[in-house]
């Protein structure tokens, strides 16, 4: 059947990009290939953050979806769309950031100082955390919010009918849909912050910190022992696959929500206290995510016209390959909507960038020379980086029209390509902006393994303020910087809006 | 149109300009290579003379090497550093020099006929104007007060980094760990490069951070700021040179040798203190332009040289490690 071979030929896609390199890179075979008692270490404290990082952005992001889910008021969609502004946030620009409120001389700490208690430090498992949080939140809480709003309507009119109780209606209509969203973004952040290298290192604020991310850079760079950092990403490749495994053995086979009419939202009776509660929590989860923006904003817009014509250029090229990133990303998305796809999919972002740019650069070599096509790897990575979040967006949408318009279009004999065309896409348009959007502001805000096996005279963004900042130019970097949160945010705002257009 | 011409790079084949005079590929990295740094004169001041096209390939240098093999098509590689230098002689991929060593205006003796130095500069603290008294030795650098914090690089991750671990190593030999634990208080983080370190510093979070000497010459220079001073230590300093080698398996052997030769010409040497703010590695210290001729400079030098620094390090980043950890 056509639809299953082009399954298979995504399926293989993201196998060859991911485990090629690994492979590669094992048979480059060192004398010492060991895990060390220090890799050992390194292995237990990357999971051990990466799991709490992964509970706090749930938990949190929950709160904050459900408030938002039960207040409605104006700005209240330009806030939900905002959301997405610190997930795409390039690590360095969110770190500055960050430290500009919770820093050491930083807002939070003047003003504990200034009322006499001793300062706060950012610098440890307290930071990593918090800037985990900071980055991942955001994009738990959209996840909750697509799933609560999935709920049929007709759900909570009938609940309201029979008068249940409150820890019931939760218990019956809320419960099965945050169980499975709960699991399904841990599983994501948890394998986001697997492979979580500069906040680490900067906010870690020492060697106790230590991830397999680490390890990597060292054998990569330091000791030059590649069969060591393959050995090093094939445990985060399995901690990846171990976990995504054991989420989809946990969902089993769920029941999708389909089945409403797309009746208009019911009107929330909350009580005072409940309100009080969620604005609270609006508002804190408000400020904790905008402020470290506003000071970005404020660092970077003073010199934004000293910037030369090359901080533009490398603007312009960032835009067109997360442009490209993002359509080649939805392209293999789509057809992986299932359950195995989303497991496979997860691996995408499963392996340290180093190890898949070193394997690859050999994996090209006999054919080409690497540096001219490092465009085009860096573009099909960042896709594949992508993948993770654009099929965990697409996937209940996909399902619910294949379940719902699927034997109706059997019956009518569609081909694929019609089915595709007339019915799958369509009704498919908005979260493919959703994803589309999100998909392009993250590869416009990676460094990318253009930076570290590129070549070319081909120079992307974030690539610019690394340089700017490697010769002293901390201003113009905050500029540059600020140009790639607006443009980053511009990308997403844009596929967001493609997508909710027209209503199909 | 580069919109257009972008759609043919990304869907066409690759196109190689075809042009007649011989190229001379250099590896560096890629800070290097920017707008901001030396690449872009030098490339300007060598094609003069050269009646060819040099070309920079910036990225990672010898891992994309090793990687390589002697198929590279790199000719030269530049901006490689004394601390990694016995991994790079082994791996055989380096042909000598041949550049006269007494040409070179170093702190130490230069004895190296594979790597040869185009620039360098002190490993150092720089404070800002919240300092006052300027600690002269690392004693005084950990017993500062407590308020006041550094941020340091990874030695894992940094070259920079590690070179402040040998440096230490220098000073402190079996006493380094103790000595470790005893700054741990005044450290603020440690970064994963130069560049994350520098921008918390230069953000104000952190009083003093690990760079080099004549950092605040860019200051000095490019902001007109003179706030930024390095601290000069009693025991010595630990140079930090950085360098180009030819690599053996160049099909431009004649241009190799003629890029080697124009490194330590003073129309390449003048470039390097304003573009790659250190000093020129074959100019006496009566030829550098102000400000360098006026930064306070170390009278001792601390210095493991490249067999010393490969057989050393492992100890010295594990030392680094357990007190850091503790």
């Amino acid at each position: 059947m056509a639809p299953r071979l082009v399954s298979i030929g995504a399926a293989m896609i993201v196998a060859l990009v991911v485990l090629g390199p690994l492979i590669v890179l094992m048979r480059l075979t060192s004398d010492q290939t060991t895990f060390s008692a220090a890799d050992w270490a390194a292995l237990k404290f990357t999971v051990f953050q990466a799991a709490y990082s992964a509970i706090l952005s749930v938990f949190f992001g929950f709160l904050l979806a459900q408030a938002l889910f039960r207040q409605s008021f104006r700005g209240r969609q330009l806030l939900v769309l905002m959301l997405g502004a610190p997930f795409i946030l390039p690590v360095l620009v969110a770190i500055l950031g960050l430290l500009s409120v919770f820093g050491h001389n930083g807002l939070v700490n003047t003003v504990i100082t200034a009322i006499g208690l001793k300062t706060w430090s950012i610098y440890g498992i307290q930071g990593i955390l918090l800037a985990h949080v900071y980055l991942n939140m955001p994009l738990a809480t959209r996840f909750f919010l697509q799933g609560l709003e999935s709920i049929p309507q007709e759900r909570w009119r009938l609940a309201q009918a029979l008068s249940l109780k409150k820890f019931i209606k939760f218990r019956v209509i809320e419960w099965p849909v945050i169980q499975k969203i709960s699991l399904q973004a841990f599983v994501a952040i948890f394998v986001v912050c697997l492979t979580s290298f500069a906040i680490i290192l900067t906010l870690g604020g020492g060697p106790r910190a230590t991830t397999i991310e680490v390890a990597i850079y060292q054998a990569i760079r330091l000791d030059l022992d590649f069969s060591k950092a393959a050995i090093l990403g094939l445990s985060q490749f399995t901690l990846t696959g171990v976990i995504a495994m054991l989420a989809l053995w946990f969902l089993g086979n769920r029941n999708s929500l389909s089945g409403g009419l797309d009746r208009p939202k019911i009107i929330w009776n909350n009580s005072i206290i409940r309100s009080i509660m969620d604005w609270l929590i609006i508002i804190v989860f408000g400020l904790f995510l905008f402020m470290p923006i506003y000071f970005i904003f404020m660092k970077g817009i003073g010199n934004l016209t000293n910037l030369g014509p090359s901080v533009w250029s490398a603007a312009f090229n960032s835009l067109l390959m997360a442009i490209t990133s993002s359509i080649i990303s939805l392209t293999i998305a789509c057809p992986l909507t299932h359950k195995w796809g989303e497991a496979l999919g997860t691996l995408g972002i499963a392996v340290s960038p180093l190890v898949i740019g070193a394997g690859l650069f050999i994996l090209i070599r006999p054919i080409a020379n690497p540096f001219d096509y490092a465009l085009y790897v860096t573009v099909l990575v960042n896709a594949i980086m992508g993948l993770p979040f654009a099929i965990r967006i697409l996937r209940p949408a996909a399902e619910d029209i294949r379940q719902d318009y699927l034997k109706l279009s059997k019956a009518l004999s569609l081909n694929t390509i019609g089915w595709v065309y007339w019915i799958f896409l369509p009704r498919l348009r908005k979260p493919l902006g959703y994803a589309g959007g999100l998909v392009a502001a993250l590869s416009m805000g990676d460094l990318g393994i253009i930076a570290l096996f590129g070549g070319a005279e081909f120079t992307t963004l974030p690539l610019k303020i690394y340089q700017l900042m490697g010769a002293y130019r901390m201003d113009q970097a905050l500029s540059a910087s600020l140009i790639l949160l607006i443009l980053s945010f511009a990308l997403f705002f844009i596929f967001e809006n493609l997508g909710r257009r027209s209503n199909v | 149109m580069k919109y257009i011409s972008f759609i043919i790079v990304l869907f066409v084949s690759p196109i190689s300009s075809a042009k007649e005079l011989p190229t001379l590929i250099v590896y560096a990295p890629d800070y290097f290579t920017s707008e901001w740094g030396p690449g872009p004169s030098i490339e300007k001041a060598f094609e003069k003379v050269c009646n060819c096209d040099l070309k920079f390939s910036p990225g990672e240098l010898l891992p994309r090497l090793v990687l390589e093999g002697s198929n590279t098509k790199a000719d030269i590689v530049i901006g490689l550093n004394t601390d990694v230098t016995k991994k790079a002689l082994e791996t055989g991929l380096f042909a000598p020099h041949r550049q006269d060593n007494n040409k070179l205006e170093l702190p130490i003796e230069w004895t190296d006929d594979t790597f040869l130095p185009f620039n360098w500069s002190y490993v150092a603290f720089i404070f800002d104007d919240r300092i006052k008294v300027m600690p002269e030795s690392f004693e005084e650098l950990a017993n500062m007060p407590d308020d006041i914090k550094l941020v340091i690089q990874d030695p894992r991750t940094s070259i920079s980094g590690l070179a402040l671990i040998l440096w230490i190593k220098a000073v402190y030999g079996k006493n380094a760990e103790e000595y470790w634990s005893r700054l741990a208080p005044k450290l603020l983080t440690v970064t994963k490069g130069w560049s994350e370190a520098y921008g918390l510093f230069t953000d104000g979070e952190a009083q003093g951070v690990l760079s080099f000497n004549t950092s605040p010459a860019y200051h000095i220079v490019a902001e007109n700021d003179n706030s930024k001073k390095a601290a000069i230590f009693n025991e010595g300093h630990y140079p930090y040179f950085e360098l180009a080698a030819k690599v053996a398996s160049t099909d431009q052997p004649k241009l190799s040798d003629q890029f080697m030769e124009f490194i330590l010409s003073d129309s390449f040497q003048n470039l390097i203190p304003m573009t790659n703010w250190s000093y020129p590695s074959a100019q006496p210290q009566s030829a550098w332009p102000d400000p360098f001729s006026k930064l306070p400079i170390p009278n001792e030098v601390q210095y493991f040289n490249s067999k010393e620094a490969d057989s050393l390090t492992k100890t010295a980043i594990e030392e680094w490690r357990r007190a850091l950890s503790q």
